[in-house]
C-alpha cells in the first residue's frame, strides 16, 4: 500500500522539486535551450532590493491572516459545535464561502471596493468609498481580509469537529465546579483543541505562502509591489519576464521557508504529545 | 454593427468579456478531439468578435481545402499566453502560432521555433503589398519576415466627453499645455479630467509611450529597442517622465486610478458616465463604449483625436503607437506538408475580402489596405466617422510605433510596467525610474 503513495510523491512531489533546484542554477526563457548558469540567479535574486519585500509582505499577510482568522475560527468553531438547530441552520450560512473559487471571490470583491461604482460608491456610504486597494497600506489589509473571509469557514469547520469530541463529561465536571461559560471556555476548550489549533495553524501558515490566485486577482501585486507575495514574485519573474532560472530560485526559497514553518509547528505540537497522552 | 465587446487587451490580460464567465470556461475547446494529431493546427482566443471572424475564416479554408484541414483549438486569452509558451517550449506548438509580434515573437525566433517567411513574401508581393507596410515592423527580426500580420491595426487615441467640455466651456487640448490648463478647470467642474485604469499597468504605458515621441521624437524609444546604452535617461526621456508626474501631481487622474483595472472596462465606464472628461486608450474600446455608454456614442458625445503635440517637442504629432497588427507565425517544427497548408491559409483567408469586410463591420480597420475600399459601406454615421479617423490616423502616422510591453522582451516589458506603476505612484523619481529600467537594456 505504501507504494502508489510513494510513486505519487516522487512523481509529483521530489521530481518537480529536483527540476526547480535544478533550474535555479541555470538560464532558461522557458522556451529556448537550458543553459548553466551557475550562481548568477541566486547572486540576483538575493542582492534584488524586491526580494526582502516580497518576504517581508509574505510574512506580514501570513502573521496577520493568522491572528485574525484563528480567534474567529476558534469561536465560530466553539459556537457551531453546539447541537442547536439554528446553528446547524448558521453553520450551513457560514460555509457559504467555502463553495466558491478564489478567483471569483477576488473578483466579486475587486466589484465591490471600486472606488468609483462598487458598493460604496452605489450605496453613497462615504466610509466604504476609500481607494481600498490602491493605496499600500489599505490594499494589505484588504488582502488580510479576504483571505480571512475565504478561509475562515473552513478552519470553523475543523474547529467544530475538534470541540465535538471534547468529552461533555469534563463540562458538566467544570460545570459542577462553579466554572462559567468563558472560564470552560478558556480551561477545557482551548487546551484541548491544542492539535486541532496546530493543525489549522500550520494549514493557514503553510497554506499563506502560496497565496497566489487571490492576490493575482485582486491587486495583481499592487499598487506599486505592496500586496507582492513571494508566490506571485515566482510568477511574475517565470511567466511574465520569462526568467525561469530567478523564479526558480524563490521557488527554492519558498520550499525552505514552507519546510522549516512546517517542522516549528511539527516541533511545537510535538513537544507536548508526551505530556497530553500521559493526561488521557 | 455587431457590438466590440472585446479588444487586444482582453487577450493581454485578464478577461474583460465576462470576467467571471471566464473562470468556468478557461479550458481549451477543441474543434476534433485530440487536435494533436497529424494536419496543421492552428490555435487562438476566444472572444467576440474576433473568435467569430476567425472561425469564419477557417471554415472558409476547410469548405475549399477538404484534402488538407485545418484544426483549431480556442483558449481564453490568459491560459494562451502560457499554453503556447509551453506548448511551443515543449514542441508540441500548433502549426500556426497566433500572437502579437515583437518582444515576443523574437524570443520564439531566438529559440529557432517559427519559420522564416521572407520567401513566402518574396513569391506572394501582391499579399505583402496588400497590407499597410507599418504592420510589418513587428513581424521583422533582424531583418527577415517571420510572421504575417492579420487582424485589425489600433492606435491608441485620445478619447473625450464632448459634455464635460461644453459644461465648463472648453475645447479640446491642442497641446500638452492646454491639457495641463484644463486639469484646474476640470477639477473645480467635480470632474475627473482623465480616467485611468492604473492598475493595469499597460493603460499608464500609453502615457509615456506619446509623451517620449511628442517630446524627444520617435528615436528615443527606437534607440531603446535597439539597445543602445542608458537610453532611458536620455534628457528627452527624463523630460517625458518629469511632464508625466506633473500632470499626477496636478490631479490629472481619477482619484483612486491605481485600483481601476481595464479588464472590467471601468475606465470606459468612468468616461461615459461622465465622471472623466478625457481618456488615452486604444481604438478597441470604441464597440464596448458604443454598446455599453448608453447614447454615449449614438447620441454623438464621443469625441476623439489623435494625442496632442508637446511644445518645443521634437515628436511628429502625427506619429501614434498602438498595434500595427496581430501575427500568425508558422512553427518550424511542423511537418512539410503542414506548412504548406498553413502557408495556403495565410496567403488564402487571413485578408480575404470576407475578411476584410467583418473586421471592418465589427468596427475595426483591418491590416489590409482595402479596408479604406470599404468605409464607405458603412452607414452608421458615427461608426463611418470613428473608422475614417482610425484609417487615417494609423495611414498618416509617419511612425506608428508598436506599443511598449509588446516590442520589448518580456524581460524588459515586465520591469518596465513594474516601475511605470512606481512613476505613477509616485513613489520613484524619473531618475530611478530610468536607472532600473537602463539595467536591463538588451535583455
Amino acid at each position: 500500500m505504501v507504494f502508489p503513495a510513494l510513486l505519487m510523491f516522487v512523481v509529483f512531489g521530489v521530481l518537480p522539486l529536483i527540476g526547480v533546484l535544478v533550474l535555479s542554477f541555470a538560464q532558461w526563457d522557458g522556451l529556448g535551450a537550458i543553459r548553466p548558469a551557475g550562481m548568477a540567479n541566486w547572486g540576483s535574486v538575493l542582492s534584488d532590493p524586491g526580494l526582502p519585500h516580497a518576504i517581508w509582505v509574505t510574512f506580514e499577510i501570513m502573521i496577520l491572516s493568522w491572528a485574525v482568522q484563528t480567534p474567529v475560527s476558534l469561536l465560530i468553531g466553539t459556537f457551531l459545535a453546539g447541537r442547536q438547530r439554528y446553528r446547524g441552520f448558521l453553520a450551513v450560512l457560514y460555509f457559504v464561502p467555502l463553495l466558491l473559487s478564489s478567483a471569483a471571490i477576488a473578483i466579486t470583491y475587486k466589484a465591490l471596493l471600486d472606488p468609483n461604482f462598487g458598493l460604496g460608491a452605489g450605496l453613497k456610504i462615504g466610509f466604504l468609498t476609500q481607494d481600498w486597494l490602491g493605496e499600500s497600506g489599505l490594499a494589505v489589509a484588504v488582502v488580510i481580509f479576504v483571505v480571512s473571509w475565504q478561509f475562515i469557514p473552513f478552519h470553523s469547520l475543523i474547529y467544530q469537529g475538534g470541540v465535538r469530541q471534547i468529552p461533555t463529561s469534563m463540562y458538566e465536571a467544570a460545570a459542577i465546579d462553579g466554572a462559567g461559560r468563558i472560564r470552560q471556555f478558556f480551561s477545557i476548550t482551548v487546551p484541548q483543541l491544542k492539535y486541532t489549533i496546530i493543525t489549522s495553524s500550520t494549514l493557514m501558515v503553510v497554506g499563506s505562502l502560496t497565496f497566489f490566485d487571490l492576490i493575482f486577482v485582486l491587486t495583481a501585486g499592487g499598487p506599486g509591489d505592496a500586496t507582492r507575495v513571494l508566490a506571485l514574485d515566482m510568477y511574475k519573474r517565470g511567466f511574465q519576464a520569462n526568467l525561469m532560472g530567478p523564479a526558480s530560485v524563490i521557488a527554492v526559497l519558498l520550499v525552505l521557508i514552507g519546510l522549516a514553518l512546517a517542522l516549528l509547528l511539527r516541533r511545537l505540537g510535538g513537544s507536548t504529545t508526551a505530556s497530553q497522552q500521559e493526561g488521557a | 454593427m455587431e457590438p466590440i465587446k472585446a479588444s487586444r487587451r482582453t487577450f493581454l490580460s485578464l478577461a474583460a468579456v465576462g470576467a467571471l464567465a471566464a473562470c468556468g470556461t478557461s479550458g481549451p475547446k477543441s474543434s476534433t478531439p485530440g487536435a494533436a494529431g497529424d494536419g496543421a493546427t492552428y490555435w487562438f482566443l476566444t472572444g467576440q468578435p474576433q473568435q467569430a471572424i476567425r472561425e469564419a475564416q477557417v471554415k472558409r479554408f476547410n469548405d475549399a481545402n477538404s484534402a488538407t484541414q485545418l484544426k483549431t483549438t480556442t483558449f481564453q486569452n490568459d491560459a494562451f499566453k502560457q499554453k503556447i509558451k509551453t506548448a511551443i517550449g515543449a514542441g508540441q506548438g500548433p502549426t500556426l502560432i497566433w500572437g502579437w509580434g515583437g518582444g515576443g515573437l523574437k524570443s520564439y525566433v531566438d529559440a529557432g521555433q517559427v519559420e522564416d517567411l521572407s520567401d513566402f513574401f518574396g513569391q506572394n508581393t501582391a499579399l505583402k503589398d496588400s497590407i499597410f507596410p507599418s504592420a510589418f515592423g513587428a513581424a521583422t527580426v533582424g531583418g527577415k519576415i517571420y510572421a504575417m500580420p492579420v487582424e485589425t491595426t489600433t492606435p491608441i487615441v485620445l478619447f473625450y466627453d464632448k459634455r464635460a467640455f461644453e459644461k465648463i466651456g472648453a475645447q479640446p487640448p491642442q497641446s500638452w499645455g492646454d491639457i495641463m490648463d484644463l486639469v484646474p478647470k476640470f477639477n473645480a467642474a467635480k470632474i475627473a479630467p482623465f480616467s485611468l485604469g492604473g492598475q493595469s499597468r499597460w493603460t499608464n504605458m500609453m502615457w509615456l509611450e506619446f509623451l517620449f515621441d511628442r517630446i524627444g521624437g520617435s528615436e528615443v524609444f527606437q534607440n531603446i529597442f535597439d539597445g543602445g546604452a542608458n537610453g532611458w535617461s536620455d534628457p528627452s526621456a527624463l523630460k517625458a517622465l518629469d511632464e508625466m508626474q506633473k500632470l499626477i501631481k496636478a490631479g490629472g487622474f481619477i482619484k483612486g486610478f491605481s485600483s481601476i483595472t481595464a479588464d472590467s472596462n471601468a475606465d470606459q465606464a468612468l468616461l461615459f458616465t461622465g465622471k472623466a472628461a478625457m481618456m488615452l486608450h486604444g481604438a478597441w474600446t470604441y464597440g464596448n463604449m458604443k454598446s455599453s455608454g448608453g447614447d454615449f456614442v449614438t447620441g454623438g458625445h464621443l469625441g476623439y483625436m489623435n494625442f496632442p503635440g508637446v511644445d518645443g517637442g521634437k515628436g511628429d504629432p502625427s506619429d501614434t503607437v498602438g498595434n500595427p497588427g496581430q501575427y500568425l507565425a508558422i512553427s518550424s517544427k511542423a511537418s512539410a506538408a503542414d506548412k504548406e497548408t498553413a502557408k495556403k491559409f495565410l496567403a488564402n483567408n487571413t485578408i480575404d475580402d470576407a475578411s476584410v469586410d467583418a473586421w471592418v463591420k465589427s468596427g475595426s480597420i483591418s491590416v489590409a489596405k482595402s479596408s479604406k475600399d470599404r468605409l464607405a459601406g458603412i452607414t452608421d454615421k458615427n461608426d463611418a466617422e470613428w473608422l475614417k479617423f482610425v484609417y487615417d490616423t494609423s495611414a498618416n502616422a509617419k511612425v506608428f510605433a508598436q506599443s511598449w510591453d509588446q516590442a520589448l522582451s518580456p524581460t524588459q516589458a515586465e520591469t518596465l510596467l513594474d516601475n511605470i506603476a512606481k512613476l505613477f505612484q509616485l513613489s520613484i523619481s524619473p531618475q530611478q525610474f530610468a536607472d532600473s529600467m537602463n539595467a536591463v537594456i538588451g535583455k
